[in-house]
């Protein structure tokens, strides 16, 4: 186990695990805001983008995301986020995630906007506040708040994911995990360094949103 | 989308022309969404015909897009089946009036519901290439189904969890109070309710275990997303291909989900005796939500 520690830069590939972990957790957040807003709009035709987005991005693979990225648009129609490959890689990893994970944020969001109830809208409008106005003061509020709980499992599913970076050659931990393996006999230890490396990064993740999911929550 | 009123008034005469401007807002920035798509993709000569015809070849269907989808099935379905199992062997297990035994299954489904797919498939592939459990050719496969079995196994053991736990206090009473010990409760009462309550979630899964079985990719495990590469080197059209793997995958999901909804439909008007936890929420605002979907899903 010292072996690995020491011939393989495991904090430096977590760390990149991490990075990409917050990046597109706040890619994510715009995106999926953004397409909430959509969706729950009283215009049909931007709850049909919406929810178009949603279920496109639902039902593929974040693995073909990752891959078409990489392969398919960087290689062939030659949109590069950066000359240097492994930067690329890494960019475009973080946005396929941010893209992927939006739609899970977004239904996260409706899912909040549901506990939210009747008369906080109906109050709204009673005083005059336009539809954005009652989004933005009365109903998005609240709506993250009672969202924080499927927020907190979606950034716990962001996390994990950002290992398929790896399959495209990403240096995050997976892509370590992969070299390892190649190189060495990968033994039990080394999954269970990498595998508490994750349990580490979620479990905090998951106590800290059940904590604040509770502590948050709107009396009723 | 029948309640929108809700959320909303009636729009007047303002409002109806603030909808109309963000409606031709919508449609445009939707166009020049899909216009830059397209110019970006001429400009490649991606939308070249010679693109895209392959794909009314009978060949490239019955020698790359039919085996990936194979391929993908069959780690699927495998991968169901064997994590159908583990869910229920873990889920009893944390139910169980041993501590050791709940303890320890509460263990196993918490590490492996923590630790992600593809750590646990390149792990797996490694064990079984180095340790030849398996003939060479059949590790990709097996180590694909280890991951996603012990993932989703661990999921659904938590959903037979829940689902007992959501039956309301009388049904168990009631199977002590005629004389059945907590065992034969659990089998022919418990059971039975939880397992028909958590259909909807077992086949909204499915679209997980589809999804992740992508990740086979990685370990070189030939399933569509592997497929629809070699596709594309060999008629040099890789974004088609991919295009069309994406459309395939699209598809079948959309209809698993579909299907999850409608089978939620038919365990709702049947009636379980769970009780459904949404009944004691406030009146969701909006009737598109979550709640008219089989189970949330994950990412």
């Amino acid at each position: 186990m010292v072996d690995i520690l020491k011939n393989y830069d495991v904090l430096g590939a977590f760390w990149v695990t991490i990075q990409l972990a917050v990046l597109s957790a706040i890619g994510s957040l715009v995106i999926g805001t953004f397409v909430a807003v959509l969706r729950v709009s009283p215009v049909r035709v931007l709850q049909v983008i919406g929810s178009g987005y949603v279920n496109i991005v639902r039902n593929m693979p974040l693995t073909l995301l990752m891959v078409f990225s990489i392969l398919g648009v960087s290689f062939i129609l030659g949109l590069q986020l950066s000359e240097d490959t492994r930067t690329n890689v890494f960019r475009w990893a973080a946005v396929m995630l941010s893209v992927y994970h939006a739609a899970y944020v977004c239904e996260a969001l409706r899912s909040g906007v549901n506990t939210v109830p009747l008369g906080q809208a109906e109050a709204a409008r009673s005083i005059g506040l336009t539809f954005g106005q009652s989004l933005r003061e009365v109903i998005l509020p609240q709506a993250f708040r009672g969202a924080i709980a499927p927020l907190g499992s979606t950034l716990i599913a962001l996390i994990k994911n950002t290992t398929v970076a790896a399959v495209i050659g990403a240096t995050d931990a997976a892509g370590l995990l992969q070299e390892i393996v190649e190189n060495e006999t990968g033994t039990v230890t080394v999954f269970l360094i990498f595998a508490i490396g994750f349990v580490i990064l979620t479990l905090p993740v998951g106590i800290a949103f059940t904590d604040l999911s509770r502590r948050l929550a709107v009396k009723r | 989308m029948n309640a929108q009123p809700t959320l909303f008034d009636v729009p007047g005469p303002r409002a109806r022309r603030r909808h109309a401007i963000l409606t031709v807002l919508g449609v445009l920035l939707a166009l020049a969404g899909l216009a830059a798509v397209v110019r970006k993709m001429d400009d490649t000569s991606q939308l070249e015909g010679y693109m895209w015809t392959p794909f009314l070849k009978g060949e490239v269907w019955t020698e790359y897009l039919v085996p990936g989808l194979w391929g993908t099935f069959k780690a699927a379905v495998i991968s169901v089946v064997l994590a159908g199992l583990f869910g229920l062997v873990f889920g009893i297990g944390r139910l169980s009036r041993n501590r050791v035994i709940r303890w320890s299954s509460g263990v196993v489904v918490e590490f492996f519901r923590a630790v992600p797919v593809l750590i646990m498939m390149i792990f797996a592939f490694s064990i079984y290439a180095r340790n030849q459990v398996f003939p060479n050719e059949l590790n990709p496969l097996a180590a694909v189904v280890t991951g996603l079995t012990l993932y989703n196994g661990s999921v659904i053991a938590e959903l037979v969890r829940s689902g007992v736990h959501n039956l309301p206090k009388g049904q168990t009473e009631a199977g002590l109070s005629i004389g059945l010990t907590a065992g034969q409760t659990l089998r022919s009462i418990q059971l039975p309710q939880a397992l028909t309550a958590m259909l909807p979630a077992l086949v909204g899964q499915m679209v997980v275990v589809l999804k992740d079985s992508a990740l086979g990719y990685g370990i070189t495990y030939l399933e569509l997303l592997n497929w629809s590469k070699t596709l594309g080197s060999a008629y040099a059209n890789t974004v088609p291909a991919y295009m069309v793997a994406a459309l395939l995958f699209v598809l079948i999901n959309y209809v698993l989900g579909r299907l999850a909804n409608w089978v939620q439909e038919r365990v709702n008007r049947r009636g379980t005796g769970s009780r459904d936890p949404d009944d004691t929420q406030p009146q969701p605002l909006v009737g598109i939500g979550l709640a008219t979907e089989a189970a949330p899903r994950q990412a």
